[in-house]
């Protein structure tokens, strides 16, 4: 296994990102990203998810069987993200509460599933640390910058407060409804993946 | 390694996460509910606050500052079918629970509002002036919008029929579209509008469009736009609990020891 530090916590920013070129995780992209508020805490609910997790089965990676790794793996993350979703409820109520079952969706959140069984079966613990946090931060570099659009645009607000005065508020902004619907995810998110993929041209993929 | 793929070494594992993994959760689940619950308790005073306008939408606000401002207002148990308060425990009193057991509870007849079971006892707030006089009532509601039931209290004056507020503390509406039940510019609409006509009817119905100032239109609210289904369900839920099935024997028995 020749995969290096600086390697595992940066690919997944650019060169692997997992939105962007696995796209995986798009569900929860599509929900919580409509103010930039929630997408912060989703985005450090998911963080921390995937880097206990991967740390976790990694530690475990030569005890568990392989017959029932896939369960195992679930049974370790849906623990964590119960134990999340608590201390946020718990710590965070109003934005919990925003949140609703999204934090609860992390579970089927197909990076860190993706993650643990695709690397953190494989690697060392540190190395399996560092591509938890990476990956989680490639997650939430897109997230955000895809809330960011989104509050924009769709309510004239930047986390909460008010950037462009929206009509109804008395100013001149009429927001755009669309842009608080989930298919405006897919837009921006496609739109990011059309963009990197111009940046990059190694990523597209080839037919046949 | 061969042993790892011994049936017996993989039950002995399965069982091990199994009880790990139930104990951290568990552990962080019971440790954590106390908490849970007093943010529970906590934001539901902060709803009933900002439906009798004591407290504006988004405004920070501490424990201490809730319990403050929440000193003239009281909780009342009452029997829903008489309207007549009866002794309980307000704190841990559930109504969602009790809507649920067939013992506590009776089936709605069909309601647009989507109510299939009435409990037998409600729990509402009356805020009282410095004398003792009833100023305004506090009543909760629910029903169905687009994605789920919406809970939320209704705030009303000591006539009984003019709207004071209304504020929305669960609901599972688009945020944009039938979220904007929680916009503060949308909730100020409600203040002065008359929940029954001259015939003591529910009157009050939320609109597609604007329906202009309370004077002028006093049974109507504009609509949200781009969630009409969350729009009717407002509607449908005053409906429901301002009638017969919800708080119309409580009403009348205010009304009657007004006069």
């Amino acid at each position: 296994m020749a995969v290096k530090k600086s390697e595992a916590a940066l690919d997944p920013l650019f060169n692997n990102n997992p939105i962007a070129l696995q796209v995986l995780g798009i569900c929860s992209a599509l929900a919580v990203t409509t103010k930039m508020e929630t997408s912060v805490v989703m985005c450090a609910a998911v963080i921390c998810v995937l880097t206990l997790s991967n740390l976790t089965i990694s530690l475990l990676r030569h005890q568990i069987p392989n017959s029932i790794r896939i369960i195992v793996q679930l049974t370790v993350i849906a623990s964590l993200v119960i134990v999340t979703d608590q201390i946020l409820k718990a710590y965070v109520f109003e934005i919990s509460k925003q949140l609703s079952v999204f934090v609860g969706l992390i579970i089927t959140n197909c990076i860190i599933m993706g993650r643990a069984e695709a690397f953190a079966m494989q690697n060392p613990p540190s190395l399996a640390i560092l591509d938890g946090i990476g990956n989680g931060i490639g997650y939430s570099a897109i997230l955000m910058i895809t809330a960011f659009l989104r509050e924009l645009f769709g309510s004239g607000k930047l986390y909460g407060y008010s950037v462009l005065p929206t009509v109804s508020e008395g100013g001149w902004y009429l927001p755009n409804g669309l842009m608080l619907l989930s298919p405006a995810a897919f837009f921006i998110i496609g739109g990011l993946i059309w963009a990197l993929r111009v940046y990059k041209p190694a990523q597209v993929e080839m037919d046949g | 390694m061969a042993n790892r793929q011994a049936t017996g070494y993989t039950l002995l594992f399965a069982t091990a996460i199994c009880i790990v993994c139930g104990i951290l959760v568990s552990s962080f689940a019971v440790s954590l509910e106390d908490l849970q619950d007093a943010n529970i308790a906590l934001d539901k005073q902060k709803r009933v606050l900002e439906a009798v306008g004591k407290l504006q939408p988004g405004e920070p606000i501490d424990e201490a500052q809730v319990a403050e401002r929440f000193a003239p207002i009281e909780p009342v148990l009452i029997e829903l079918t008489s309207g007549e308060a009866v002794d309980g425990d307000t704190a841990t009193f559930d109504q969602q629970r009790r809507a649920r057991d067939p013992a506590t509870s009776t089936e709605a007849p069909g309601n647009l509002a989507r109510v299939k079971r009435v409990p037998d006892r409600a729990l509402l707030y009356e805020m009282r002036g410095d004398g003792g006089e009833l100023e305004m009532i506090v009543l909760p509601i629910e029903g169905l919008g687009l994605w789920g039931t919406l809970y939320g209290f209704l705030a009303l004056d000591a006539d009984t029929t003019t709207v004071r507020g209304i504020t929305y503390y669960q609901h599972k509406e688009t945020p944009g579209l039938g979220g904007e039940v929680d916009n503060p510019t949308w909730k100020a609409n409600w203040p002065g509008r008359k929940a029954f006509d001259d015939d003591g009817d529910v009157r009050l119905a939320v609109i597609k469009g604007f329906a202009g100032s309370a004077e002028e239109e006093p049974h109507r609210v504009d609509g949200l736009a781009g969630a009409t289904i969350t729009s009717n369900g407002v509607t449908n839920m005053l409906d429901f609990w301002l009638g017969e099935n919800g708080f119309e024997p409580y009403l009348n028995r205010i009304r009657a020891e007004a006069n």
